[in-house]
C-alpha cells in the first residue's frame, strides 16, 4: 500500500496495513466497524435535528396560523405552541450532551482513521474555557449551559464534527459496505450455488439457489464468485484508506482553528509564565528583605557600636566585630540559598546534565543519572528543566517512599526528554496537589508536555518532553 | 612559602594576599583570570594555588577547570579552590585523582585568618580540607549508607567526617573531647573497615576521605 497522498506533517504516522489474505480479512472487519460507528452517528444526527426541526416546526405552523386567523388562541394554536416549547425544551436536555458525543465519535474517528486507514487526522478543539463567576471560587469545573453552549457552538470544530455525521451517511457507507458486500454477495449468490452443482458437494444445495441466467454452468458461477470475493477482498483495504481520506477531508481542522487553538494555548502559556514570574519576585524581594537586607542593617548596627566602644572597651568592641562578622557569614549563606533557588551556580558553569548530577548527589536517595546528553540547551529551558528536576526528585522523596530514583536525560528528534522514575508506591496524580501542575506549567511555557504514568502500587514514571535545540 | 592566587574581584584579591603575608606566607602572583593562572603556576611552581572557581573570561567553573589542568600537569601541586557555593560535584573532581593535597572551602572561611591559613598550610603539606558544609550535606542524608560506610559506627563516621574537613587526630580529640589515642584507635578502625592498607598515614586519610565522598 503506497503512500501517495498529501504529504506533509499530518502524513499517515499509524501501521501500514498488513498485506495478504488476514489483513484483507482484517480490513473488511474494520469497515464493518466502521460501519458501526456509523450508525451510532446517524443515532446522534437524529438527537440533534429532531429538536431543533421540532422547535422550527412549530414555531413556524404557529405563525403561520397567527397571521391567517389574526392573533386568535384556540385548539390548533395550543397544539403548535406545544410543538415549539417541546422542541425548545428538548434541545436544552439534549443538545449539549449530543453535540459532545459527537465531538467523542469524531476523536474516535481520528484514532481509528489513523489506527486502520493509515491516516492520521489532526485535531484542533477550543479548550474547556475555565468557569467564571463563583463557579470557579467553589473549584467547581462543571459550566454552565450558558457557557457549555456558547463554548461548543463557537467551535468551528464542532460545525466540522457535525458535518462528517451528515457526510459520512450520505457517502461513508457506500465505501465502508461495497467491499464486504461483494464479497457476500460473492459467496452467497455464486460460490455456494456453484459448489452445490458439483458432484459429490449437493448437501449445500439446500442454502441457496443459483441465479437465473443463460448459461450458468457451476464452473461459471464458481468463476463469477471467486472473482466478486476477490475483487471485494482486494478492495477492502484500498476502500478503507479511501474513507480515511474522506473522513481527513471533513475532520481535518481548518488553519484558522488550528491558529486559534494555538494564540489560545500560547495566551494560556504566557499568563501563567508571567504569573509564576511575578510570583517569584515577590518570593525573592520578601527573602532579600527578611534575610541578608536585615542582617546587613544589623551588622551596620554592631559596627558602629563597635566602632564607639573601640577606646573605652577594647575588649567589648573586638566581641562585636566578631559578631558582625558571623552575622556577615550567615548573609551570606542566605544569599547563597537563594541563588541556589533562582539560578543554581553549576547549572550556569556545567549545564543541566552535571547539574542534575550534583542534584542527585544532593539528594536523600540513591538517584541514578544516565543518558547522553552532550552540549548545552537553551538557559531557559536549561533552568526549567532543572527545576522540574528537583521538583520531581523532591516529589519522590516526600511522597513515594521509594529508595533509589533514576533520571534519564536525551536530546533526540528536535526535543529534551527527561524521564523520571522511581520504585516507590505510585499513585502520583497530577490533578491533586501542586507540585505536578506546577512542573506541568513550567514545561507548558516551552510547548512542552508532562505525562505521569504512575499505577497504585507503583513504579512510578514522569516523562517530559521539551521542543529545543541542543548546541 | 610560595603561594599563587587567582581571583578575579579586586577586593578579594587584595585581603588574601595581606591576610596570607601577614600570616607569614609569600604570594608570588595574584592573578585575574585562567590563562594567566596557568602562566603563572608554570613559571613560579608555587608550594600551593589558590584559585577561585568563577573566573573570566566564561564566568563559569574556569578556575576549577584551570587548577584541574594544572594539577594534571604538575601531579600532586597542593590546591585550595574557594567559591561562594560548595558543590559535592567539584568536590569529588579534585579528590578524583586520589592524590590528596586539596582544599576546596567557602569564600567566608578567610573571615577567620588563622583558621584559613591553617587549611592552607595543611593542603601544601599534603591533607585535605573540605568546608564542613560539603560534609554537612554529605551528613544530611548518609545514614542509610551503604557499602563499606555502612560498616562504621556513628562515632567511626563522626572522625571521618571531621578527617574529611581536614583536621589531625590532635583537634579531632579537642573537638570530640576525648584523648588523641582515643582517635587514633577510630581512625585505625576506620581504615580496617574500608580496607585500606596500611601505608603513610596522609595517604590513607587522603583516601578514606574518599570513600566517604564517593559514597
Amino acid at each position: 500500500m503506497t503512500n501517495g497522498v498529501a504529504a506533509g506533517a499530518r502524513e499517515a504516522t499509524g501501521p501500514r496495513l498488513r498485506p495478504g489474505f488476514p489483513g484483507r480479512l482484517l480490513a473488511l472487519g474494520h469497515a464493518l466497524a466502521l460501519f458501526g460507528l456509523l450508525l451510532a452517528g446517524a443515532v446522534l444526527l437524529a438527537l440533534l435535528a429532531a429538536p431543533v426541526i421540532l422547535a422550527a416546526l412549530g414555531l413556524g405552523q404557529f405563525l403561520k396560523y397567527q397571521l391567517n386567523h389574526g392573533l386568535a388562541f384556540d385548539g390548533q394554536d395550543a397544539r403548535d405552541l406545544f410543538a415549539l416549547l417541546l422542541g425548545l425544551a428538548c434541545c436544552r436536555l439534549v443538545l449539549p450532551a449530543a453535540l459532545l458525543a459527537t465531538r467523542r465519535l469524531a476523536m474516535l474517528t481520528r484514532r481509528l482513521s489513523a489506527q486502520w486507514c493509515g491516516v492520521a487526522i489532526a485535531a484542533a478543539y477550543t479548550p474547556v474555557p475555565v468557569p467564571a463567576g463563583p463557579a470557579r471560587q467553589r473549584g467547581r469545573r462543571r459550566l454552565g449551559y450558558q457557557q457549555r453552549m456558547s463554548w461548543l457552538l463557537n467551535d468551528v470544530s464542532t460545525w466540522r464534527d457535525v458535518l462528517w455525521l451528515v457526510v459520512n451517511l450520505i457517502v461513508g457507507w457506500v465505501l465502508l459496505l461495497a467491499p464486504v458486500m461483494m464479497v457476500g454477495f460473492g459467496v452467497v449468490a455464486f460460490l455456494v450455488p456453484g459448489a452445490a452443482a458439483v458432484p459429490g458437494m449437493d448437501g449445500v444445495s439446500r442454502w441457496a439457489t443459483p441465479p437465473a441466467f443463460p448459461g450458468n454452468t457451476p464452473t461459471v458461477l464458481l468463476a463469477i464468485g471467486v472473482a466478486l470475493v476477490a475483487l471485494g477482498l482486494g478492495t477492502g483495504p484500498v476502500a478503507l484508506r479511501g474513507y480515511g481520506g474522506l473522513a481527513r477531508l471533513v475532520l481535518t481542522p481548518s488553519r484558522e482553528a488550528e491558529l486559534a487553538l494555538r494564540v489560545e494555548q500560547l495566551a494560556q502559556t504566557r499568563r501563567e509564565t508571567l504569573d509564576t514570574g511575578a510570583a517569584e519576585l515577590r518570593r525573592i524581594e520578601r527573602d532579600l528583605h527578611d534575610g541578608a537586607q536585615a542582617r546587613l542593617v544589623a551588622m551596620g548596627l554592631t559596627l558602629d557600636a563597635a566602632g564607639r566602644l573601640i577606646d573605652t572597651d577594647p575588649a567589648a568592641a573586638r566581641a562585636l566585630l566578631y559578631e558582625a562578622r558571623d552575622a556577615s557569614a550567615r548573609a551570606l549563606a542566605e544569599l547563597r540559598d537563594l541563588v541556589r533557588g533562582i539560578h543554581p551556580p553549576v547549572l550556569a558553569d556545567r549545564g543541566l546534565a552535571d547539574a542534575i548530577r550534583a542534584l542527585a548527589l544532593d539528594s536523600p536517595l540513591r538517584v541514578g543519572v544516565t543518558g547522553p546528553l552532550d552540549g548545552r540547551l537553551p538557559a531557559p529551558v536549561e533552568s526549567a528543566g532543572y527545576f522540574a528536576v528537583s521538583e520531581l526528585l523532591a516529589n519522590v522523596a516526600k511522597h513515594s517512599g521509594a529508595g533509589a530514583a533514576e533520571v534519564d536525560l536525551r536530546h533526540s528528534s528536535g526535543s529534551l526528554r527527561i524521564t523520571v522514575s522511581d520504585d516507590g508506591a505510585g499513585g502520583a496524580d497530577p490533578s491533586r496537589g501542586t507540585g505536578l501542575q506546577g512542573v506541568a506549567r513550567r514545561v507548558a511555557a516551552f510547548d512542552g508536555v508532562l505525562v505521569v504514568s504512575s499505577p497504585a502500587g507503583g513504579p512510578t514514571v514522569i516523562n517530559l518532553e521539551v521542543p529545543c535545540k541542543l548546541s | 612559602m610560595q603561594v599563587v592566587i587567582a581571583e578575579d574581584l579586586f577586593l578579594l584579591r587584595d585581603g588574601l594576599i595581606r591576610l596570607l603575608e601577614a600570616y607569614g606566607f609569600e604570594v608570588s602572583a595574584a592573578v585575574d583570570n585562567g590563562e594567566d593562572f596557568m602562566a603563572a603556576v608554570r613559571s613560579h611552581r608555587p608550594d600551593i594555588a589558590v584559585v577561585d572557581v568563577r573566573l573570566p573570561p566564561s564566568f563559569t567553573d574556569e578556575g576549577l577547570r584551570a587548577a584541574l589542568r594544572a594539577r594534571a600537569e604538575q601531579p600532586g601541586l597542593p590546591i585550595l579552590v574557594l567559591s561562594q557555593y560548595v558543590e559535592q560535584l567539584y568536590a569529588r573532581e579534585l579528590l578524583a585523582d586520589g592524590a590528596g593535597a586539596v582544599g576546596y572551602l567557602l569564600k567566608d572561611r578567610v573571615f577567620d585568618g588563622a583558621q584559613f591559613t591553617d587549611a592552607v598550610k595543611r593542603v601544601a603539606d599534603g591533607g585535605t580540607a573540605m568546608d564542613p558544609e560539603v560534609i554537612a550535606r554529605l551528613l544530611a542524608h548518609s545514614t542509610a549508607a551503604e557499602g563499606p560506610l555502612g560498616r562504621l559506627s556513628p562515632r567511626e563516621r563522626e572522625v571521618l567526617s571531621l578527617m574529611a574537613e581536614g583536621r589531625s587526630n590532635a583537634a579531632i580529640a579537642a573537638r570530640l573531647v576525648v584523648t588523641e589515642r582515643a582517635v587514633a584507635k577510630h581512625t585505625a578502625a576506620i581504615f580496617t573497615k574500608l580496607d585500606l592498607q596500611p601505608s603513610d598515614d596522609d595517604n590513607r586519610r587522603v583516601l578514606a576521605v574518599l570513600a566517604y565522598l564517593g559514597r
